[in-house]
């Protein structure tokens, strides 16, 4: 706790410590690694996560170098195999479920609903070590027992249980994350219920805010079942359990139904939670209120509810009943309805507003056309005749990565170029933002449009090897990755760059009206001195 | 794309270009407007934002039109699958089995094929069986494709209508040469089909135990001329000494008949060095299994 308290909304408040300088009782590393403010383990989050996006990032581009031509180019087909399995599970359980929550949640949630903490900052430092815990297994995976897993990170059924790779291990691996990920939503729903600065009402909460709490139920509700499902494949694997395997009496359809029970929600868990980080953005940028406020909550709430019930459309071909097909298909449609509503908010947002171009701004406009071309994929291979000639093609992969990456991608670096001033108290160059972001823009159109068209043609995903009618699109794909990770190198460059030779930057850069602006950057430990009291709706713009 | 080879070719399309435009239009319009609102409304053309909370009108609209759409678009994408599961009685039935990692085609009279052949403008109904693992029976130009599960028969059905050679993929991951779990469906007029499937040009000339390691596959991991697969080749095999590892334990062996069978029933046992223990176990009767030992030894 501060010594000096000065009141709050002083013309010039005088600068205190900050929570990157504050004593502490332990030192140097320490004081770190056993942190419980919810901005160091912001900190933690984000270095572990950025270095695992960088090592998945880094093994995509390999990916791509194999596939730029066909037949073997610079790896064999059980190393592909190892590969596009480690990419997939390191990006989606270590870089988007936890993407925004782990970081900007636990950074900047609490201030902006005007709490000194998370409710259960312990917990919050646990979810943290269970992250650790769950990445170390899953990369140690690949370098003992039997050969580096294989199959993809959906480790289907029966050939997870027959599969002489190290299978287990990386399962295990994977619910370990899955807590870690349970762990955060529980404290994140339990903080914005419990935690709110006086006269912040539930219409006045910040969207952002409002799509972790979103995302912490599919959390809490979604999550178990993965894990339940990891468990019962290790038992197969182990005791012979007849679960999935048909050999041992079991049923693959089944696994399916109880991976997709958690894994499509997921992708909620990864996409609400940007949409969030978008409604904040283009609202500072506009310098005007979001368009539509409760319609994006309810959009919200909406999305994280239905979403339950579509995760059938992952198995239009796995032999499940047609009736279940008409249904999935159904609701699938339905979902699509609240993610548009958002779109038409977020550029209504756009009408009339005062915009202030800056990188923010670009990724966020970014996301919305990854986004949007996302989505329209999306209603594609949610009708079933398509999906049956698209599943499991390259355009299955596309449509996938435009949504995670284009769109939980661009978000999570929007975020990070919007609230970094606050993190670091220091301003990038914003000329080499824009610069970073043109390459990444380009390079990831560039990288994953062509694979709807390898798609249509009907170039099945996860092959190692191709026929040359779909080397052209393949070719295009691969040069798009270089300059996709030359955006990322160079974004990366700057921010780190920036973090200590940087221009000092204000509290309040972007003019943000939500509560972190109102604070110093970067926060002090427990962020204010008074708490606030809210007398008004989170967009206020004089 | 669009070429009419089969039944669904058309349904298909027709529904995907539906939702493309009706796509198009929508991502051109936002995207439009987007860039047009950022520009216009600048903050040096316009330094004061007009604080707009919303529009009950708009909010409807844009909940209820996109209803609507989505809506149409489920109806076209089902009405043009409801088909690929309505069999012709009059289909004629081809067994396709999947294992790890090529198919085999077994029709009514007993003929096996590692292709699928099939007449022209005759619906042919392919029951899919797999014998280890998931795999995928996909036909691109037909737009048909069915997980192929393991104590689970599944179907597709189509009916040609263009002769020609056309790509079966297999598009479930099922192992190391997933990528290369590749054949095709050949598409022949009513004659020529007739004399392929009376004649015994694959069957018969072929010695049992070449049919044999065809027909379980293992000659898509072990080559029968020397070249360098997955697993080791079968040429020069039988009789010559291997390094191989037991229970983690290296020893060497001589590759005789027991060492063979062993490696079919139990491959896991003693696996070749420098290879990967990836091989499924096959349960064969002896009869079979001697056979393919036999032929092995004839690879010299």
């Amino acid at each position: 706790m501060s010594e000096t308290v000065l009141k709050a909304g002083s013309a010039e408040p005088q600068y205190q410590p900050s929570y990157l300088e504050m004593e502490t009782k332990h030192k140097g590393i320490l004081s770190w690694i056993l942190a419980t403010d919810h901005k160091r383990i912001a900190q933690l989050y984000f270095f572990s996560m950025m270095t695992m996006f960088l090592i998945g990032a880094l093994i995509g581009v390999l990916i791509r170098i194999e596939l730029m031509a066909p037949g073997r180019t610079i790896m064999d087909a059980q190393t592909y195999n190892g590969f596009f399995t480690l990419h997939g599970i390191i990006m989606i359980f270590m870089f988007v479920i936890p993407g925004l929550p782990a970081v900007f949640g636990n950074f900047v949630m609490p201030i902006m609903i005007g709490a000194k903490d998370v409710a259960f900052p312990r917990v919050n430092l646990l979810s943290w070590y269970l992250y650790v815990i769950g990445g170390i297994i899953v990369l140690t995976s690949q370098f003992v027992g039997s050969g580096p897993p294989d199959g993809g990170w959906t480790f289907y059924a029966p050939y997870s249980v027959k599969s002489a790779a190290n299978i287990g291990m990386a399962a295990m691996g994977a619910f370990f994350l899955g807590f870690s990920s349970i762990l955060t939503g529980l404290n994140f729903l339990v903080t914005i219920h419990r935690m709110r600065a006086p006269g912040m009402s539930w219409d006045r909460i910040p969207l952002f805010v409002w799509s972790l709490y979103a995302t912490g139920w599919i959390q809490i509700l979604a999550t178990p079942v993965i894990g339940i499902t990891l468990v019962l494949i290790v038992f197969e694997r182990v005791f012979q359990l007849g679960f999935f395997d048909p050999a041992f009496g079991g049923d693959p359809i089944l696994y399916q139904h109880l991976f997709w029970i958690y894994s499509h929600p997921a992708v909620y868990v990864m996409i609400l939670p940007a949409m969030g980080a978008i409604s904040e953005i283009i609202p500072t940028f506009a310098q005007r209120t979001i368009f539509g406020y409760k319609a994006i909550v309810a959009s919200s709430l909406l999305i994280a509810f239905v979403g339950y019930f579509v995760w059938g459309h992952h198995m239009y071909t796995s032999g499940m009943s047609d009736t279940a097909k008409w249904v999935f298909s159904f609701i699938t449609f339905l979902v699509a309805i609240p993610s548009a509503i958002k779109v038409f908010n977020w550029v209504a947002t756009l009408y009339k507003g005062s915009i202030n171009i800056q990188p923010p701004l670009l990724y966020a406009v970014a996301f919305m056309f990854t986004f949007m071309i996302g989505g329209f994929t999306g209603l594609i291979i949610g009708a079933v005749a398509q999906d049956i000639h698209l599943h499991d093609t390259t355009f299955i992969v596309g449509h996938f990565h435009y949504i995670v990456f284009g769109g939980t991608g661009f978000a999570f670096f929007g975020a990070l170029h919007y609230w970094y001033p606050k993190m670091y108290g220091r301003m990038y160059n914003i000329k080499l933002a824009n610069i970073a972001w043109g390459l990444f823009f380009f390079g990831f159109n560039v990288l994953y449009f062509p694979m709807f068209v390898a798609g249509y043609m009907g170039m099945p995903r996860r092959y190692f090897d191709y026929l040359p009618e779909f080397y052209i699109p393949n070719l295009i794909s691969t040069m798009g990755s270089w300059f996709l990770y030359a955006g990322i190198i160079l974004m990366i460059y700057n921010l780190v760059k920036s973090r200590k030779t940087g221009a000092i930057a204000p509290a309040n850069p972007w003019h943000g009206v939500t509560l972190e602006w109102s604070i110093q950057s970067p926060p002090t430990y427990e962020n204010f001195d008074e708490i606030p009291v809210v007398k008004d709706g989170p967009y206020k713009f004089k | 794309m669009f070429n009419g080879t089969s039944t669904f070719v058309e349904g298909v399309d027709n529904a995907f270009l539906f939702i493309v435009v009706i796509s198009l239009i929508l991502l051109i319009v936002l995207t439009f407007l987007m860039v047009y609102f950022i520009f216009r409304y600048r903050k040096e053309r316009n330094p004061v934002a007009s604080q707009i909370e919303g529009n009950v009108t708009l909010e409807v609209l844009w909940t209820v039109i996109p209803g609507i759409l989505v809506l149409m678009m489920f109806w076209y994408g089902w009405k043009a699958y409801t088909p690929m599961r309505e069999v012709p009685e009059d289909a004629m039935v081809v067994k396709a089995v999947a294992r790890m990692w090529a198919f085999s085609f077994e029709y009514d009279n007993g003929k096996k094929s590692d292709k699928l052949v099939v007449p022209i403008n005759k619906p042919v109904k392919v029951v899919l069986e797999a014998t280890d693992v998931l795999h995928a029976f996909y036909i691109p130009a037909f737009r048909v494709k069915q997980d192929m599960v393991p104590g689970n028969p599944q179907y597709v059905w189509f009916s040609a209508s263009k002769t020609g050679s056309y790509d079966i993929f297999c598009a479930e991951y099922c192992g190391t040469l997933h990528s290369a779990m590749i054949t095709k469906v050949e598409v022949l007029e009513e004659t020529d089909y007739q004399a392929w499937y009376e004649g015994s040009a694959l069957a018969g000339d072929e010695p049992v135990g070449l049919k044999l390691l065809k027909d379980n596959a293992c000659i898509s991991c072990h080559s029968t001329d020397g070249s360098q697969l997955v697993g080791p080749t079968f040429k020069g095999l039988f009789g010559k000494t291997h390094k191989v590892v037991s229970n983690g334990v290296e020893k060497e062996i001589v590759a005789d008949d027991a060492y063979l069978m062993k490696s079919i029933t139990d491959p896991a046992s003693d696996v070749v060095v420098g290879f990967p223990a990836i091989m499924q176990p096959y349960q064969l009767p002896d009869s079979s299994l001697k056979s393919m030992v036999e032929f092995i030894k004839t690879l010299k």
